[in-house]
């Protein structure tokens, strides 16, 4: 088991590896100087100067890159002109919204998802899987910016339940209910659409496995039926169910930079965005090879718990 | 003949179960219609944008700001800036469209000529491509997006391009996966014999037969790319003003969502429809190509078989019998179709009895097994008639609970292929103990002991440590082993045995015989041994039924059909067993094959492979009936003595 967790962190020293290359690559798209593209207004004749220094911008590419590289693996990933602090910081900062607004909604829609694909495959074409069927197609249509507003519009302006948004830090000031009170609608906006995506594939992967044999044996044991599907058939339907749960996570992430738009919520999505707008590129790309890296660590630890739910995998 | 397929899967179904299934999906086919109509009808006005009387999309007028819906002029009221919403919906709907499908087109491009490049020259150059391609996957999509806007600047061209981008890795895989399968195809090598270059035999051979799936990728990746391009657009990174999307119009409505909700909901709700029509359309095509959707093999099995009984028949007390089947009836029932597996079987198992059931795979005989718990699946099958009893109880008027105390508390079953029949995922020790748990409220560690208890009966060797491996890691032998043990949990009074030797190899299928065999003995357990292996039951039953075609043809004791079968059937399956004991039969040299279960002949079912048919045989069913005490035989014409010393 340990040497199965070591091999896939291994692997994934590639995987980060092409991920600062892809990204380089990228930037180093930027029509004309790249300089001045970077800092833009800021360019004196003086920082331009400067900041070719620092980055080797005047060296060939391959150069550049390695000095990109080691400066991050040094912990530095520049400045970012527009906030004037080290993008590190700006990106740590802002890092903890998303990861709970993510977070909570990866955990949302897994729960919801998984719940609604069970029920619907255990009462397959009855009323209950008719209409979890029906939601998830409009759930998983429903683009999430949009559903944001109109959540905005019913809860925060026609019924006064909850804030409009005003998330402005999750660090200080506001306890715990205040949190949730923030982040009940934008969690739940994101999750609408992994919720429908999970809950199809648990669906099917639930039909899958309680047409298998060992779902007859249970039965044969005389096992309640509703211990034959949540654990014995839902056990097994996991194996395919949690890969499905990674790659959402994937999309639960990049549907956080419009919720945390719509709902204004102090998130990296939001400030890549905003860094975008402003031409804050060294931010950009710090924020991009940041939050990327995470999202790769989040799928070696999907896979390890898929190991750790199916014995057959050790390797 | 060895037996792998599943003992209780139907037949497959034939022309008119498969237009039976199609009427049942018709309903999600009228669905997708639904959204292929909703598609064309937004697809229709966009594209006549320029010919309808709308009026100028970028005319602002400061004293009409934010009119509302049904506003004389403007039927979906302004924007902030006075601007006709209706005219700016359409021609939004028109861009938003035009962005979308020309990103597809280009993902499409860029990633096919990728994918073919890779997997038509494979090495090296694939193996960079691919590389490459799975960097770029390891990306949360919208990530790799910002970094290329980011890069090239906001704009609907660079939205454009960056949501292509993005795309490029999903046609790059799907397409090279394709193009691998087509490169080893003989009119590939062919082509390359005939000394055509790389460029034309890509351009002749490979292409023409990729573009389909190229197609159906882009189908089914073009809502999501126009819905990624407006995305872009509403934060701003995708079309600018005064230019309108879908996205860039929500955007703009965003800023006036509370005062002028309008502005947002008539944008928002085109994307919604657009979406929902791709996702409808798309599902339907799915369905359609999904072969396994339109048999209807994605059916779960219910809790129990269902019971369909034209009448409930009188129940006679039979003290003696443990187990009875009186007239059984089970039929698969699909679509239109109706398949009979079980043609009116009656047995009777007493107390510490072994009878043996033996047939030809299909004859209906693990079909009888299952059907005594309700266990054969269904949908599709249904129990459609005769009576069932243990100790007297009917079985088949019982509720889900009561038959399912009995489950594995009295009556056990044992199953063939345990590797598929144990859980994966559950240690063995587990998944005995929780046979006990399931019965009898004893704590977890007590059952624990109980199961390393059993493993130890039915000698499985360091039965302890055993009973935490999980199935996979023990051999086929030692996992029929954990099957009966499981089976022996609650000390039953009667075991189903379906074919619980034929995965195993002779040696291995002799233990297992003889563990059975001395259980039997020293529990005085009632066996129902399911088989088409007449060596297997020699060694282990008192009793035989010789089933054919869902009907009991011969029955009696055992050693009586073994020395003197009556049927000419019965005599050609023992006549397959050259010694007792031996092991693994094969039933091929009975010539032909049984009848299919939906067109049984109208006599005798075994007329058109026996020897002796007449044709009173084809006039009408033959009865089972008696010559000598304790035996039935289903046969006008039943061997006689200088028959069966003809064969022998
Ligand atoms: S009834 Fe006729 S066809 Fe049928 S088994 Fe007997 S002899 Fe053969």
């Amino acid at each position: 088991m340990n040497s199965y967790i070591l091999k896939r962190l291994l692997s994934a020293v590639p995987v980060l590896l092409g991920i600062t290359l892809v990204v380089f690559l990228i930037m180093s798209l930027i029509p004309g100087d790249p300089a001045t593209a970077i800092l833009g207004s800021y360019a004196t004749a003086e920082n331009v100067e400067r900041l070719n220094r620092q980055l080797g911008l005047d060296r060939s590419l391959p150069e550049q890159y390695v000095i990109w590289l080691t400066n991050m693996l040094q912990g530095d990933f520049g400045r970012s002109f527009s906030l004037n602090r080290p993008v590190l910081d700006e990106v740590l900062d802002r890092f903890g919204a998303t990861l709970i607004l993510a977070g909570v909604s990866l955990v949302l829609c897994s729960i919801f998802g998984v719940v609604a694909g069970v029920i619907s495959a255990a009462r397959q074409y009855g009323l209950a899987d008719k209409a979890i069927t029906f939601a998830v197609l409009i759930g998983i249509s429903i683009p999430s910016f949009f559903l944001g507003m109109m959540m905005i519009l019913l809860f925060a302006i026609q019924l006064r339940w909850l804030p409009v948004s005003g998330m402005y830090s999750i660090y200080g000031g506001g306890d715990l209910p205040d949190l949730l009170r923030h982040l009940a609608m934008p969690a739940l906006a994101l999750s609408v659409v992994a919720t429908g995506v999970i809950a199809r594939l648990s669906r099917s992967a639930m039909l899958e496995v309680l047409r298998q044999d060992f779902v007859r044996t249970a039965r044969a044991k005389g096992v309640p039926e509703r211990r034959v599907i949540w654990r014995h058939a839902l056990k097994a339907a996991m194996v395919s169910i949690i890969p499905v749960i990674g790659v959402q996570a994937g999309f639960v992430l990049s549907g956080a930079v419009y919720i945390e738009m719509v709902f204004q919520w102090p998130g990296v999505g939001r400030m890549l965005v905003e860094a975008i707008l402003r031409r804050d590129l060294l931010l950009v790309q710090g924020g991009v090879v940041i939050v990327a890296a995470c999202y790769v660590l989040f799928n070696l630890i999907v896979d390890v718990a898929q190991s750790l739910l199916d014995p057959r995998v050790k390797t | 003949m060895t037996e792998t397929a599943l003992p209780a899967s139907p037949p497959k179904p034939s022309a008119a179960a498969r237009a039976g299934t199609f009427l049942r999906l018709f309903a999600r086919n009228r669905m997708a219609a639904f959204g292929g109509g909703l598609l064309a009808l937004i697809l229709l006005v966009a594209l006549a944008a320029p010919i309808l009387p709308l009026q100028d999309p970028f005319a602002q007028d400061t004293t009409q700001r934010f009119l509302r819906p049904f506003s004389e002029g403007h039927w979906l009221g302004t924007d902030h800036l006075g601007r006709d919403l209706l005219s700016r919906l359409i021609w939004g709907t028109q861009l938003s469209l035009l962005v979308g499908v020309s990103a597809t087109l280009l993902a499409a491009l860029a990633g096919s000529t990728l994918g073919v490049v890779a997997g038509f020259l494979g090495g090296r150059i694939d193996n960079v491509i691919m590389r490459s391609v799975d960097t770029v996957m390891a990306f949360p999509y919208i990530l790799l997006a910002l970094a290329i806007v980011a890069a090239l600047g906001p704009g609907l061209v660079n939205a454009l391009i960056a949501v292509a981008v993005v795309n490029i890795p999903f046609f790059a895989r799907n397409i090279r996966g394709v193009t691998v399968t087509l490169a080893n195809k003989e009119f590939v090598d062919a082509a390359r014999l005939s000394g055509m270059g790389d460029t034309r035999i890509i351009a002749s051979e490979i292409v023409p037969n990729i573009l389909p799936v190229i197609v159906i990728a882009m189908s089914t990746t073009v809502g999501w790319m126009i819905l990624e391009t407006a995305g872009l657009s509403f934060l701003g990174l995708g079309s600018q003003p005064p230019v309108p999307d879908l996205g860039s119009m929500l955007g703009e409505g965003r800023n006036a969502l509370i005062s002028h909700p309008h502005t947002s909901i008539i944008p928002g709700l085109m994307i919604f429809a657009i979406v929902i029509g791709v996702n409808l359309l798309g599902d339907g095509i799915r369905d359609a190509l999904d072969p396994r959707l339109r048999s209807g093999a994605l059916t779960r099995p219910l809790p129990a078989t269902l019971v369909d009984r034209a009448e409930t028949p009188a129940i006679a007390a039979k003290p003696d019998a443990l187990l009875s089947l009186e007239d059984l009836r089970v039929e698969f029932r699909l679509g239109r179709r109706t398949l009979k597996a079980v043609n009116g079987v009656s047995l009777d198992i007493a107390p510490g009895e072994c009878l043996g059931l033996i047939g030809e795979s299909g004859s209906g005989k693990s079909v009888t097994a299952l059907s005594v718990m309700g266990l054969v699946a269904s949908p599709p099958g249904v129990i459609a008639g005769g009576a069932l009893r243990f100790q007297g109880r009917d079985l088949l008027a019982m509720k889900p609970g009561e038959l399912r105390r009995l489950r594995g508390d009295k009556v056990a079953y044992i199953f063939q292929d345990p590797l598929a029949t144990l859980h994966p995922l559950y240690r063995i020790g587990e998944q005995i103990a929780e046979a006990i748990r399931v019965h009898h409220p004893v704590p977890q560690a007590e059952a624990m002991a109980r199961a390393v208890a059993l493993l130890k009966q039915v000698r499985i060797p360091n039965a302890k440590s055993r009973a935490g491996n999980y199935p996979h890691e023990l051999s086929g032998g030692m996992r029929q082993r954990v099957g009966i043990a499981m089976a022996l949990a609650n000390e039953p009074e009667l075991i189903i045995a379906d074919e619980p030797t034929t995965a195993l190899d002779v040696t291995v299928q002799a233990q297992i015989l003889k563990l059975l065999e001395d259980l039997r003995r020293e529990r005085g357990l009632a066996i129902l041994f399911i088989t088409h292996d007449f060596g297997v039951v020699a060694q282990l039953c008192d009793r035989v039924a010789v089933m054919y075609a869902g009907e009991i043809v011969e029955s009696g004791p055992a050693q009586a059909i073994l020395d003197a079968p009556a049927h000419p059937y019965t005599r050609r399956l023992i006549a397959c067993v050259p010694e007792l004991g031996g092991g693994r039969r094969t039933l091929a040299a009975i010539p032909g094959l049984p009848p299919g279960a939906d067109d049984l002949p109208q006599g005798c079912a075994f007329a058109p492979r026996c020897d002796k048919a007449q044709a009173a045989c084809r006039a009408g069913r033959v009865a089972l009936t008696g010559q000598e005490p304790g035996r039935g035989v289903r046969c006008l014409f039943p061997e006689t003595a200088e028959d069966r010393t003809e064969t022998a």
